[in-house]
């Protein structure tokens, strides 16, 4: 183990962790908004609408990450002539643009099913009770289907924001320096691989770690109702009744 | 796009797309009977008694878990060779260049991630398990090894099986990671077919399309598999 390496490495391989959370944040929160539409098509009566989203969401998630990535920009370089007649070459020509497409369809598809099941949990009795008091179905959507569905939701989509740091990783492939880019870019220097790749994944195991925490302190913020109360009762002394005389 | 790219023969790529897709069936599927190992072991270890081996799994599920897939490739590979390197010039005196073996080496990589989820897999399906019927096979006199292949593994595998093809899915994508290291599966032939034609959405496409079928057609099978599973439950 050199240890002088590993003391010179890890500042520049936390200067990574920038880009790594921001591609991870930016398209897990476009991921998010634009799974809930495709959720609730997912689960609408039109069977073209039906089939279509959930075609999409089959065609997502049996394709390897990768591929979608080469995709997009590799794939992307074949038709410059026609984006940029179109005017959207410079978009496809940026490393950043296509990393954050191919996560952000990536992540959708997921957390669409995520979110289909979380709204398939909220008991039916429920709706029917919103719409006996006369909620209109937005608004029972907003106070009582939306907030029941997160709750159930919300472990799963955990594991998904776990999947989409460590998905990060791929867009080291395209050009994009973030944590496991930097690590190999040292390597390349130092011929070192253990040491470095060895900081790399004790940085992910801990922002990892941090996102889990986060998720069991937000399901605790969310489920009031489900916790035990653990204080013990205090004991009430009653004074014993005094024993009639015979 | 030119179609005529993806012909048969020496003119086309067709044959190297096939030629890749069996790797990638091959390196799935040796990788998914590792992760099956991995997981066997692990969940065992997981359901012990003892804390040491309970800490050992608990390490395991959370490192490979916690960090990319892409990460424990570079580093087996790249470590490992260099690992061996040093071995070589102690023992032998040998400062050559060692070439680790690809198909062996990403087998290895993806079985080690994927038996950590196989693990949990099967620790919740062993679990899932009521004690009485262990209780009932020591009861009659059953050994260890009976109530582990009679008893555990026919009634696990019914709560196991939809994890499992989950663990499939993910070790069937995670192979692509190995084209970076130069395994010549879909992935690998399409970086080659596009860089020599200089086509690259058509070999894209068509290494998305064989995934495509791929993950379809070993969803069958596990539907197939969960089914037989299944047979002796009865169903709604």
């Amino acid at each position: 183990m050199d240890f002088e390496l590993i003391a010179e490495s890890l500042p520049r391989l936390a200067e990574g962790i920038d880009e790594t959370l921001l591609l991870a944040g930016s398209s897990l929160v476009i991921g998010f908004v634009l799974a809930v539409p495709i959720a609730l098509l997912n689960l609408s009566n039109n069977g073209t609408v039906r089939t279509l989203s959930s075609g999409y969401v089959y065609i997502f998630r049996s394709t390897p990450l990768l591929v979608q990535i080469f995709l997009i920009y590799y794939g992307s370089g074949q038709f410059r002539a026609e984006l940029q007649a179109v005017g959207l070459w410079f978009l496809f020509r940026e490393s950043w643009f296509c990393a954050i497409l191919a996560l952000t369809l990536n992540t959708a598809a997921y957390t669409s099913q995520i979110i289909r099941g979380g709204l398939q949990s909220v008991p039916w009795g429920q709706i029917e009770a919103a719409r006996s008091i006369g909620m209109p179905g937005f608004m029972a959507f907003r106070r009582l289907i939306f907030p029941i569905a997160i709750r159930q939701a919300l472990p799963a989509y955990g594991n998904e924001i776990i999947l989409m740091v460590k998905s990060t990783s791929l867009a080291s492939t395209i050009t994009i320096l973030e944590i496991t880019a930097i690590a190999k870019k040292i390597i390349s220097a130092t011929y070192q691989p253990v040491e470095v790749f060895l900081i790399a994944g004790a940085i992910y195991l801990s922002l990892n770690f941090i996102v889990t925490r986060a998720i069991m302190l937000v399901e605790f913020w969310l489920t009031p109702h489900l916790r035990v109360d653990r204080r013990i009762p205090p004991v009430v002394r009653r004074t014993p009744a005094p024993v009639p005389a015979p | 796009m030119e179609l005529s790219y993806l012909g048969w023969g020496d003119a086309g790529w067709g044959d190297e797309f096939a030629r890749g897709a069996l790797m990638t069936f091959a390196v799935a599927t040796c990788a998914f009977l590792l992760s099956l190992v991995f997981g066997t072991i692990f969940a065992a270890f997981k359901l012990s008694s003892n804390l040491l081996l309970r800490a050992v799994a608990d390490v395991y599920t959370t490192i490979l878990r916690g960090i990319p897939e892409l990460l424990v490739i570079y580093l087996i590979f790249f470590g490992g060779g260099q690992l061996l390197q040093t071995i070589a010039l102690g023992l032998f005196g040998y400062d050559g260049y060692i070439d680790l073996p690809v198909f062996g080496v990403g087998t290895l990589c993806i079985g080690l991630s994927a038996g950590a989820y196989s693990t949990e897999v099967i620790r919740g399906a062993v679990l899932a398990i009521p004690r009485g019927q262990i209780e009932a096979a020591r009861a009659i006199g059953m050994n260890q090894g009976q109530r582990f292949w009679r008893i555990l593994v026919p009634q696990s595998a019914r709560y196991a099986l939809p994890g499992l093809g989950n663990v499939w899915q993910f070790a069937l994508k995670d192979t692509s990671l190995i084209s970076i290291v130069g395994l010549v599966e879909i992935m690998r032939t399409a970086a080659l077919g596009s860089g020599s034609t200089k086509q690259p959405f058509t070999f894209f496409i068509t290494a998305f399309l064989i995934f495509l079928v791929l993950a379809w057609l070993s969803q069958r099978v596990f539907l197939r598999a969960e089914a037989w599973a299944n047979r002796g439950v009865r169903s709604a």
